[in-house]
């Protein structure tokens, strides 16, 4: 019959020698399983989350904001990358000579911008150097930033779009916004004034050529 | 001379350090990880330097080159009620219990009301042939078969009363927002189309999605 030895008690003492077994285990395939796993989410994971630009289009009923006209820039998007622009209203410049072409390139429309902006950029970069030199904390910088793009000497930069614009060239325009620091823009509809305008302007330079 | 015998070293070494470190790493990748679902349609984002992160809780329009509308919409909860409220307004009301479920983790789609059942069941494969066959959902205001507005007005409104209901018991629930994933080759007139569609419904903000590029210098 089966006993079950359940140890101790007045039996008498039975010195068992316990087959000592190695208390290593071969973990390589452990540790090859760890590393492919390893490789594989690494591969596969993308830590970057997509980013927005925010926007807030006006609502059409109440669009009645009125610009200075000698603070506004007007560029337009055309067909194939092209931009024209000009500034102040329609009223002062209704002469295909007033506007200009020009492109996305870093010395078109950037180039621009940052001339027309000049006013804000040097005051924020009098704060920036005050940022650096730590006499301000970030959000004090950040606040000021703000308040110096919207200053009432800022420019105002109007994007029109027509029909034939692509979504990545008003994309393109407003990261522009965002790179040389224009807090006043705003994303609106051509209209035919500046249709007929841009097409004097072609006609024109076809002309010339 | 004498030979200089080297003391022969146990050529295998210590590896739990190197072995601890590794599950270490396995561990943070399996749990960051989330696997994003296929997307039924190819959408190339335009870069932008703006760094604002996508807001949690958002309904994403996508728009492909072809300027065709896809919508979805985050939280599993709100999704069967949205699909209720679109497909009783279409009179599609064949939906059993099991396609709501399957709708609440379904992803993107671009199907007009008529085939959502059929999307909802088929499986991955044919849900790539009748996305790319689909003309993407229908907003066309003139022949009154403006389906996206739907979309977009169920989404605001159970949207917004779920984010009511659950803010009384959890504090990091966010609102509904808006986000636009469009192609850059897309007309930028399409956009505005949603654009509209999306602010009669009352949106006002709208997050365009970008991929990140560096500020240049200067």
């Amino acid at each position: 019959m089966a006993e079950v030895n359940t140890g101790g008690g007045g039996g008498k003492h039975q010195k068992k020698r316990a087959k000592k077994l190695s208390t290593r285990i071969d973990m390589t395939p452990m540790v090859d399983l760890g590393f492919l796993l390893l490789t594989f989410f690494m591969l596969t994971t993308t830590f970057s989350q997509p980013k927005v630009i925010e926007l807030t289009p006006p609502i059409k009923s109440d669009d009645k904001t009125k610009v200075q006209d000698t603070l506004s820039l007007t560029v337009v998007l055309g067909k194939n990358d092209t931009v024209y622009y000009y500034n102040g209203s329609l009223k002062l410049t209704h002469d295909s000579n007033n506007i200009m072409q020009t492109n996305f390139s870093n010395d078109g429309l950037r180039k621009l911008i940052l001339n027309r902006n000049q006013y804000v950029l040097n005051s924020i970069k009098a704060i920036k150097e005050q940022h650096d030199a730590n006499k301000m904390p970030d959000s004090t910088y950040a606040r000021l930033v703000d308040k110096a793009e919207g200053n009432k000497y800022a420019r105002f930069v109007i994007i029109k779009t027509d029909t034939t614009t692509r979504y990545i060239n008003v994309i393109m325009t407003l990261d522009e916004m965002n790179i040389c620091n224009v807090g006043k823009y705003s994303l609106i509809d051509v209209n035919d004034d500046d249709m007929k305008m841009i097409s004097d302007y072609k006609q024109t330079h076809k002309s010339t050529k | 001379m004498p030979k200089v015998k080297l003391p022969r070293n146990s050529p295998s070494i210590d590896m739990t350090p190197m072995v601890d470190l590794a599950f270490l790493l396995v561990t943070f990748f399996m749990l960051t990880t989330k696997f994003r679902p296929e997307e039924p349609v190819k959408v190339v984002i335009p870069s932008s330097v703006s760094t604002t992160k996508i807001p949690d809780n958002t309904v994403t329009l996508s728009i492909d080159s072809a300027g065709r509308v896809f919508f979805d919409m985050d939280g599993k909860d709100v999704r069967p009620q949205i699909l209720q409220a679109v497909m009783t307004k279409y009179k599609q009301t064949n939906l059993t219990a099991q396609d709501m479920s399957r709708f609440a983790v379904m992803g993107t789609f671009g199907v007009p009301v008529t085939q959502v059942k059929a999307y909802i069941e088929a499986d991955d494969a044919q849900r790539k042939t009748m996305s790319t066959a689909s003309a993407g959902i229908p907003m066309d205001t003139l022949r009154h078969n403006d389906q996206l507005s739907d979309w977009v007005s169920a989404a605001v409104s159970y949207g917004l009363a779920d984010y009511n209901t659950k803010r009384v018991t959890n504090q990091n629930v966010k609102p509904p927002k808006f986000s636009i994933k469009a192609d850059g080759r897309a007309k930028y007139k399409i956009i505005k189309q949603v654009i509209d569609i999306c602010q009669k419904q009352g949106v006002q903000h709208f997050n365009l999605i970008t991929s990140l590029k560096s500020m240049p210098k200067s």
